[in-house]
């Protein structure tokens, strides 16, 4: 019966692809971090190493938590979408540096731009265990109480603003997106 | 011409069709079986037809075919007018296609060394994997289409990514390698349609296994090589889905090259052995519609034009599952009992195949796991690097341990007194020539340190081992040679990988000409740019004098503009040197005649490939053995599981 193992593995890498080709209308999956608060950490300001960051640094205002690093190319592409993204709303917009080493993400930053606020530094992955992360690039929509009510795996691109993080944050407080692109919602 | 090739290929692909029906139908006929050889040579001579006439239209210029005109242009040179045959997807299937042919026929050659039955099935076998091939080329992509009556005046060019010496010679080995893997694969269906599975059919397949895996690692080689000079990152190895693409059936072939050598020897790992020999053509497969279909870009580029993606999928689908399925009913009868010790080869080749197939494990979920997470979500995500490094890395020292205890090994077992003198000598030397090597380098990492220690160790037991041999007797059997050279390959290999990654400077600087700056003890000094013209492209060159205390030299890296498509490429300028590399990229220029420059520092990184290297000669080295020579003679003698004497390493 053991010798059927091989054939059952194939069969299920064959299914998985058959099927998501064929989906259709695509699910984002759900996380259990969802509507629970965004956890406790301890991690390094990516530029001023000596100073450590904690939970506070989040809550408070409504804030875009995104986990990136340079060695991901979705991360560079994801990025100029993330640069419009503070231009258009008034969200804090803050990066986990995961896995990742500090003076390349600094290089990269200058070279690309920096759109965060604050870089947090995780280079062990560890607040990626807490997270749940999977890769990257992932992001985490916090609201002023510090729960996650959102999170998405993989890019932030157009339409996972527009249908996504936009209307979630207007419904936290109208005015953190700007007037022009409130307009056309 | 392109309709000859076109009709040449067809024709390959009937008289493939045939050889596979008559292969298969009168197996045991020996008549038959003379025919089938010239078959086999009408399909190879037909497919070369083909492919020299896709060639010459490339020469020709005949932007009248759709894919000349997509992968060539008339001010290209002639070299790279060829290797354009392979560098888009419908030629390296033509390439693909030649190489398999190929192969056949080189089994062909060898016919008497096997009976007729296995003869026949295995190429029946390889045939029928032809006939999809060709299929997969004329039906969804054919590159002899033609642009008619809308002919356009110049091609619109090769990527220039391509033009360059590594990409010529990259795809081919690499092609070869792959496809090599379906000679051990039909011989394993052989196998099991026969119902024969024995330390003879170890032996038939070892050499090929060996070919095959000597291609793969040359090709894998020059990617990398490649990957390292054109790319303009100083890196070597990026854990990109194409790289891990080849790397797969590489860990799986590595893998078999060493389970086959137990069955030969003692009859043992029957079952595993089939299973590995499928595997690593399937995942070559696997590897092929990873980056022939599309789902490398996006999986939603994939869904958009799923012709291709969706044949190689079913035909992956019908070889893999029923050969798998050939595989669940028979190879239960296989299942063998030979006993050995914790102290033996046996067991070190187990625990050899056990990290390889978790290291195959860790590249397939990395690979395949944010593939299917996009198709089944949208998300495109990497795992990236820190993944696969974290198990990687103690995977190999794990493998790399059990290597330095190779030379003194028996089969079944060994006394553990002559395995602990063993480790007090050989182990006293690697751990003092280890510890001059980290005085030397100072690594700050403890797995570095571990990397040398290990691939010293290995070095020394192998290369004493080596000469101790050879001074009692200067005539040693060749596999054995071989495999000395590949295992000390390997630890070339570490032994790169562990002072470049710990050791490489990286500078990022901003430079007016002129200008000096430091790298790594040497002073670099900025000359200034000029602009110089290529065939087909001009390029701005940077010129740069680098001072190591009395020695100077000269890099002249480039930033490349092709006419063609506008394409911007950059060209390093690189120091090549055993014991480290000089690196310098241009960036982009800044204003007042500034430049960004990227300037690596990369010591000992040759020794990766060059272990590589020395992995694939000494698989080449080891099918010239003697035994195998000698098959002919036993090639219709009755199955038999006793162990094969002969030339053996060790009894």
């Amino acid at each position: 019966m053991s010798f059927y193992i091989p054939l059952g593995v194939f069969a299920l890498i064959v299914v998985v692809f058959l099927l998501g080709f064929g989906l259709g209308n695509r699910t984002e999956l759900p996380s259990a971090l969802i509507d629970k608060p965004f956890p406790a950490f301890a991690a390094p300001d990516l530029f001023q190493p000596d100073q450590i960051l904690g939970r506070a640094q989040i809550v408070g205002r409504p804030a875009l938590v995104n986990v990136w690093a340079t060695w991901c190319p979705t991360c560079a592409a994801e990025h100029e979408m993330l640069i419009k993204i503070t231009e258009r709303a008034d969200v804090r917009l803050i990066g986990i540096n995961y896995k990742d080493d500090p003076t390349k993400a600094i290089a990269w930053l200058g070279q690309f731009g920096n759109p965060y606020d604050l870089v947090l530094v995780d280079d062990q992955g560890l607040l990626g265990v807490e997270l749940g992360v999977y890769g990257a690039p992932e992001t985490f929509l916090v609201d002023p109480n510090g729960s996650i009510v959102y999170k998405r795996v993989g890019e932030v691109n157009e339409r996972i603003w527009q249908q996504e993080i936009k209307p979630r944050l207007i419904a936290m407080s109208p005015d953190v997106v700007h007037g022009l692109d409130a307009a056309s919602r | 011409m392109a309709e000859f090739g076109h009709f040449s290929l067809t024709l390959a692909g009937v008289m493939a069709f045939v050889t596979a029906i008559l292969g298969y139908v009168r197996s045991d006929d020996e008549h038959w079986a003379a025919h089938i050889g010239s078959l086999v040579l009408g399909t190879f001579v037909f497919a070369s037809i083909s492919f020299v006439a896709l060639v010459w239209s490339f020469l020709q210029d005949d932007f009248s075919v759709a894919y000349v005109a997509n992968h060539s242009n008339s001010l290209l040179p002639w070299y790279y007018k060829i290797s354009a045959t392979w560098g888009g997807h419908e030629g390296s299937f033509v390439l693909w296609i030649l190489f398999l042919c190929a192969w056949t026929l080189l089994v062909v050659l060898r016919r008497h060394n096997y009976p007729v039955q296995i003869y026949t099935r295995v190429i029946a076998t390889l045939a029928l994997l032809n006939v999809g091939f060709i299929c997969f080329c004329l039906f969804t992509s054919d590159p002899f289409e033609r642009l008619i009556p809308m002919t356009p005046a110049d091609g619109a060019d090769l990527n220039p990514l391509l033009q360059d010496f590594g990409l010529i010679v990259h795809p081919p080995m690499l092609y070869a390698g792959y496809v090599g893997l379906a000679v051990p694969f039909a011989f394993a269906i052989a196998a099991l349609l026969e119902n024969r599975v024995d330390a003879l059919w170890a032996r038939w397949v070892r050499p090929w296994t060996n070919g095959c895996w000597a291609c793969l690692t040359v090709g894998i080689t020059l990617g990398s090589w490649w990957a390292y000079y054109e790319l303009g990152w100083g890196g070597w190895w990026f854990w990109d889905p194409s790289e891990n693409a080849s790397f797969m059936p590489w860990l799986a072939a590595t893998a078999l090259l060493h389970s086959v050598a137990v069955t030969e020897k003692r009859g043992a790992f029957k079952s595993w052995t089939l299973l590995l020999a499928i595997s690593g053509f399937s995942l070559s497969l696997l590897g092929g519609f990873i980056i022939r279909s599309g789902v490398l870009t996006s999986v939603h580029a994939f869904a958009v034009d799923p012709e291709r993606g969706l044949y190689i999928l079913i035909f992956l689908g019908i070889v893999v599952g029923s050969s798998l399925l050939l595989y669940a009913q028979r190879a239960g009868a296989y299942s063998s009992q030979v006993s050995y010790r914790f102290l033996s080869r046996e067991f070190f080749m187990l625990i050899n195949n056990a990290v390889l197939m978790l290291s195959l494990a860790v590249v397939m979920w990395g690979t395949l796991s944010p593939m299917g997470y996009e198709a089944l979500t949208d998300g495109k995500i990497s795992l990236g690097p820190p993944f696969f490094n974290r198990f990687f890395v103690p995977l190999m020292l794990v493998l790399g341990v059990a290597i330095t205890l190779v030379p003194v090994l028996n089969w079944k077992r060994t006394r553990g007194d002559r395995v602990l003198s063993f480790l007090k000598r050989e182990g006293v030397i690697a751990l003092v020539v280890s510890a001059l090597i980290a005085f030397v380098v100072r690594p700050d990492v403890i797995t570095v340190v571990i990397g040398i220690l290990v691939a010293v160790w290995i070095m020394v037991t192998h290369v004493l081992d080596l000469f101790g041999r050879l001074r009692k007797n200067s005539r040693q059997p060749l596999s054995y040679v071989g495999m000395t050279i590949a295992h000390f390959g390997f630890a070339c290999s570490i032994l790169g990988v562990a002072i470049t990654s710990s050791q490489s400077v990286e500078k990022d600087v901003r430079m007016v000409p002129q200008e000096e700056a430091m790298l790594a003890g040497m002073s670099v000094h900025f000359n200034g740019v000029t602009q110089v013209r290529g065939p087909n492209y001009v390029a701005q060159q940077g010129l740069f004098v680098v001072r190591d205390g009395d020695s100077t030299f000269e890099l002249r890296p480039e930033k490349r503009r092709y006419l063609a498509g506008g394409a911007i490429m950059t060209e390093a300028g690189i120091n090549p040197g055993l014991l480290a590399d000089t690196y310098i990229a241009l960036g982009e220029p800044l204003e007042d005649g500034a430049w960004a420059v990227r300037m690596h520092h990369k010591p000992m990184v040759r020794w990766v490939w060059l272990g590589a290297l020395l992995m694939a000669f000494g698989g080449i080295l080891a099918i010239f053995d003697v035994r195998y020579r000698r098959l002919r003679a036993r090639a219709n003698s009755t199955s038999s599981d006793a162990p094969l004497s002969g030339r053996l390493v060790r009894e």
